[in-house]
């Protein structure tokens, strides 16, 4: 079970929940679970079956390089966040 | 197209010929015509000294004088500036402090210092930033910059 | 001055940057230099109003001059449709990207590409783009974000709703993008603080200012292959949208990095290189396009403008309770300012437990923005240093102090989320108050002398300039800021091979704007146990490298450093497995240490790296490493920096006295290089902070666009910029790297506004903060 953090514009689909602890091994099939609880949540996050552009998955305060396969721990916490691109 | 000119000139110390277009500049001609690139183009209009060459010993913008007027005169860019024996003491101290990061400015810059230091041979710190004031750069802040041209005259080049 | 040392040999010294010579003596080939039989020369006709229908394109009369050989129209690129795609560093839309390199039936502002010819000359094809006659159908035009967000603005796009998390708004807009972080709740945490400071701030648009131009070689072959030189910091994602825009498979197109003369993130996406190869691709031969310096400033990437509304309170013990932040950033005509980035940063150097940030991306008619070193942080820093200072007056409370009490550490929870592992942040501060610079007097204008900077000699500044036998006198004053850069990690590939002399001649895809070629041969050096001078570093295009994503994010020294690193593993490795073949041994009875290998079980057996080198042709031949990565591990990066000021009473102008940057840098692979970024990334900012904007008339267009009126700082301006490197060494690196080119440019803007407020008794509120602007609060508090 990991702890994903709802993106507040994400929070209308959640009742204003910040955060759900979701069983999963990697962040696509958090994604599944938390859509079994909050139905949408997944279109939102993932439309066409990516992440959505110009959206990052950070895993335990990394930048996830493997996008939905990116595994999680049983106590991982889990963000979804704008990407980082710099100068 | 508009009839070429014959200009005979002194290019870092070798005599010669080139034809241009009288709407072309120096710096057009020493890049295009004579393949010396080593003077860069930033601004083509001698705000940022990235084309610096001399001129008769005199430092201009070659972006700002017609190929055709240097007929007779000679001209030094940065691929005249060292020597068989080596490289120019600027040029050396440019490497050691560190003082070029991407490097686009630095042919303007050694020049630049070049024809300073022949002017003034110990310049202070406030005279160095004076004359190149005309030069632009954008990596460094210019800090490394003035520290290899004081080490450069100190060094007595 | 360096804080900490390790037993390293090669890390940490200063040798020579390996193609220092060539660039001291003009014979570095950089894209503009790139010279071939046959070469046309090519030019872009632009928009010369900001927004508008394209209602006809008439070229017949450009294509009678004899010389000229093409005009190329965004009908000779494929029309990508409404797709996204993923091209290196981040999303991008392509049909903005398309409509961007040559207009598709409208202009979004002046000065975007519309058509392309190419001739036998230069000044040839110069004269055909004023034979190309447009017809262009008007439409009004908005360049401020303010404006540009109201009810009834003239929209850009059509298509253009806003998006907010997938949540549909249906309502057509220029506001592109609504981002959002929370944490804890604000409204609550305002009612424990005893000081509550909210401001609004608004910064202008500005560019990167590189000095070499955006330039691209194209030749697209009998065969179908197409050949790209260009100045660039991303070899591979200007092949990705090269191919993308002409509809042709990566594979049939090379892109050769050349020398780059500057980036800042304004060398990522991709302007002349599809047009130069449309323009081959008609003409049968290479084409060059060079841009003009007008051109770059008018019609590449600045980075966004924006208005900053920030609120922060503190309890009466200094304690930060709550923050609140809106900011909306010009993207510019297309969507995609860095706003996720600014509205991360915004509070990143501090604890606060309740936190409210809303962000706007907002299309206006100004070129499409690109990323500009630390994109989005340094507006967003420039408010919340402000309002920080604010607080730290009232509070009575030094401003150092105020960051050690308040300064995030490991293990605080960021605003939009995450925890911090370790950071240098309070490591920043502390230093910066230890520094000579942050007590020395400010003399030697008598009255202006502070021997204690604290803020209870702020307000002060009230008799705007001491009279002295009846002269106005400058006034001095001290600032300080902190900032934060996140860095990146992402895909850098390497591949060393061991040369029969000891040396490695190393190949790395990171294009080098820096000296970073040297940083990564230096790792390699290290874990070889060679000289730096023993690995020759080469940057390779996109056939002779793995893939490497861009120069950019801080990234290159951290990941194609750890490329780098990992490749000299391999050698290792290899080199083990020889050294046991020679000595008849098992692998595991060698040791490799300190550049010699030696064997365990017979102490008098022991090679050199150069002695082995000489050895591998008749023990199976060549070694090569190789290693392709795309770490985790990215340490951000802190900095705090001092600087003093004089501002002339009379005029406004602010001199800029004395400066110090405290930076965690992790650990400094090259410390000259190192200090050369921050330096370079503080004066960045001290231009951004006095003097540089775009300027805009009524009628939409800039009146600024060159060198002399977009005041860049010159050696003139300048003091010497001194820099403390904190070495907190990033866990997550095997050297202890963390990027270091982004964040130095953070923290100037709000640094200078508070040294000028220290100065003056006023409060900056908008950049630049240019003479006029000064006097101008001088005046409205007189």
């Amino acid at each position: 079970m990991a702890r994903v953090w709802i993106p507040p514009l994400l929070r209308d689909l959640t009742g204003g929940r910040e955060t759900a602890t979701v069983p999963g091994a990697n962040v696509g099939e958090l994604i599944e679970a938390l859509e079994q609880q909050f139905p949408g949540v997944r279109g939102r996050l993932c439309p066409g079956g990516a992440l959505r552009p110009g959206l990052a998955v950070i895993v335990d305060g990394q930048v996830g390089r493997l996008g939905l396969l990116e595994t999680a721990g049983p106590d991982s916490e889990v963000h979804f966040l704008p990407a980082i691109a710099g100068g | 197209m508009p009839k070429k000119i014959h200009v005979q000139a002194v290019i870092n110390g070798q005599p010669m010929d080139f034809l241009c277009e009288p709407r072309q500049s120096l710096l057009e001609v020493l890049r295009d015509e004579l393949r010396l690139t080593g003077s860069k183009e930033g601004c083509n209009n001698g705000n940022c000294g990235a084309c610096n060459v001399l001129l008769d010993g005199r430092l201009v913008n070659s972006c700002l004088v017609f190929g055709a007027e240097v007929q007779g005169k000679a001209v030094t860019t940065i691929e005249g500036i060292a020597t068989a024996q080596g490289l120019h003491p600027l040029q050396q101290k440019f490497l050691e402090h560190a003082a070029l990061q991407c490097g686009i400015c630095t042919p303007g810059f050694i020049v630049a210092a070049k024809a300073l230091l022949e002017k003034n041979p110990k310049p202070s710190e406030e005279q160095v930033r004076h004359w190149l004031a005309g030069n632009l750069c954008r990596c460094t802040g210019y800090d490394k910059i003035i520290r290899a041209v004081l080490d450069a005259a100190r060094l007595g080049s | 001055m360096t804080t900490s040392t390790t037993g390293y040999k090669v890390i940490g010294t200063r040798p020579l940057r390996h193609d220092g010579v060539d660039k001291v003596t003009g014979r570095a080939l950089y894209g503009a230099d790139v010279q071939m039989a046959g070469l046309l020369h090519g030019r872009i006709l632009r928009s010369p109003i900001p927004h508008g229908l394209l209602r006809s394109l008439d070229a017949s009369k450009a294509l009678e001059l004899p010389g000229v050989e093409a005009v190329v129209t965004c009908a000779d690129l494929t029309d990508p449709g409404d797709r996204i795609a993923e091209l290196g560093e981040g999303a991008v839309n392509l049909k903005h990207l398309s409509s961007n390199c040559l207009a598709r039936g409208k202009v979004h502002y002046k000065g975007q590409a519309v058509a392309a010819v190419a001739a036998v000359s230069a000044h040839l094809a110069e004269e055909a783009l004023k034979l190309i006659a447009v017809e262009y159908e008007g439409l009004p035009h908005v360049t401020d974000v303010r404006a540009a967000m109201q009810d009834g603005a003239p929209l850009l796009h059509d298509d253009l709703v806003t998006e907010s998390l997938g949540k549909p708004t249906g309502k057509r807009s220029n506001i592109a993008k609504h981002i959002q972080f929370k944490k804890g709740d604000v409204a609550q945490g305002f009612q424990q603080a005893a000081v509550v400071i909210e401001r609004e701030f608004h910064t202008a648009t500005v560019h990167q200012g590189y000095i070499e131009p955006h330039n691209a070689t194209a030749l697209w072959n009998a065969d179908g292959t197409v050949t790209i030189w260009c100045s660039t910091q991303g070899a591979f994602t200007v092949r990705a949208q090269v191919a993308e825009l002409l509809g042709i498979p990566l594979s049939r197109i090379k892109v050769v990095p050349m020398e780059i003369g500057g980036g800042f993130g304004g060398k990522i996406r991709v302007y002349l290189e599809p047009v130069a190869a449309a323009l081959s691709k008609k003409t049968g031969k290479p084409v060059k396009i060079t841009m003009n310096r007008a051109d770059v400033f008018e019609a590449t990437g600045p980075t966004p403008g924006s208005y900053i509304k920030v609120k922060m309170g503190a309890d009466k013990d200094g304690k930060l309770v709550a923050a609140r932040a809106t900011l909306a950033y010009e993207a510019g005509a297309f969507p995609g300012s860095p706003l996720g980035p600014g509205a991360m940063c915004i509070f990143a150097c501090y604890d606060i437990p309740n936190v409210h940030i809303d962000g706007y991306d907002v299309v206006v008619n100004k070129p499409a923005t690109s990323a500009y070193r630390a994109p989005g942080a340094t507006n967003a820093a420039f408010a919340s240093e402000t309002v920080v200072d604010e607080l730290c007056e009232h509070l009575k409370i030094d401003p150092l102090d105020f960051r050690i009490q308040n300064g995030a550490r490991e293990g605080t929870r960021r605003a939009d989320g995450p925890v911090f592992p370790r950071i240098g942040m309070v490591e920043t501060a502390q230093t910066a108050k230890q520094h000579a610079h942050y007590t020395a007097p400010l003399g030697p204008n008598p009255k202006a002398q502070i021997s204690n900077p604290k803020f209870e000699k702020a307000g002060d500044g009230a008799n705007l300039g001491f009279e002295i036998s009846g002269l106005r006198v400058p006034r001095r004053g001290r600032g300080v800021a902190s900032g934060f850069w996140f860095n990146c990690g992402l895909k850098s590939s390497a591949s060393a091979s061991v040369n029969a002399d000891g040396t490695v001649s190393l190949v790395e895809g990171s294009t080098d704007i820096g000296g970073s070629r040297t940083s990564i041969a230096m790792q390699l050096a290290e874990s070889l146990g060679i000289r730096a001078d023993d690995v020759r570093p080469a940057v390779g295009d996109t056939d002779t490298v793995g893939y490497t994503d861009v120069t950019g994010g801080s990234r290159v020294t951290f990941a194609t450093g750890w490329a780098a690193y990992e490749a000299g593993q391999d050698i290792k490795r290899q080199m083990i497995a020889r050294a046991a073949l020679l000595w008849g041994v098992q692998p595991e009875a060698v040791a490799y240490e300190d550049g010699t290998l030696r064997c365990l079980s017979d102490d008098k057996k022991r090679l050199t790296f150069k002695e082995l080198s000489e050895k591998l042709h008749a023990t199976g031949g060549t070694i090569v490493g190789r290693a392709s990565v795309d770490p985790p591990g990215v340490g951000g990066g802190f900095a705090t920096h001092v600087v003093d000021v004089e501002v002339d009473p009379e005029t406004g102008k602010v001199t800029v006295l004395r400066y110090t940057a405290v930076q965690d840098v992790g650990k400094a692979i090259h410390p000259s290089y190192v200090e050369g970024q921050m330096q370079g990334g503080v004066v960045q900012g001290i231009g951004w902070a006095l003097n540089e904007e775009y300027i805009y008339n009524e009628q939409g267009v800039m009146t600024n666009a060159s060198f002399l009126d977009y005041r860049m700082p010159t050696a003139l301006d300048l003091p010497m910029i001194d820099t403390v490197l904190v070495e907190v060494a990033n866990p997550g690196h095997p050297y202890g790297v963390r990027g270091v080119g982004e964040v130095p440019i953070v923290p100037p803007p709000a640094a200078l506004a508070n040294a000028i407020y220290q100065a003056l008794g006023v409060r900056m509120d908008e950049l630049p903060m240019s003479p006029g602007r000064v006097m101008a609060k001088l005046l409205a508090k007189q």
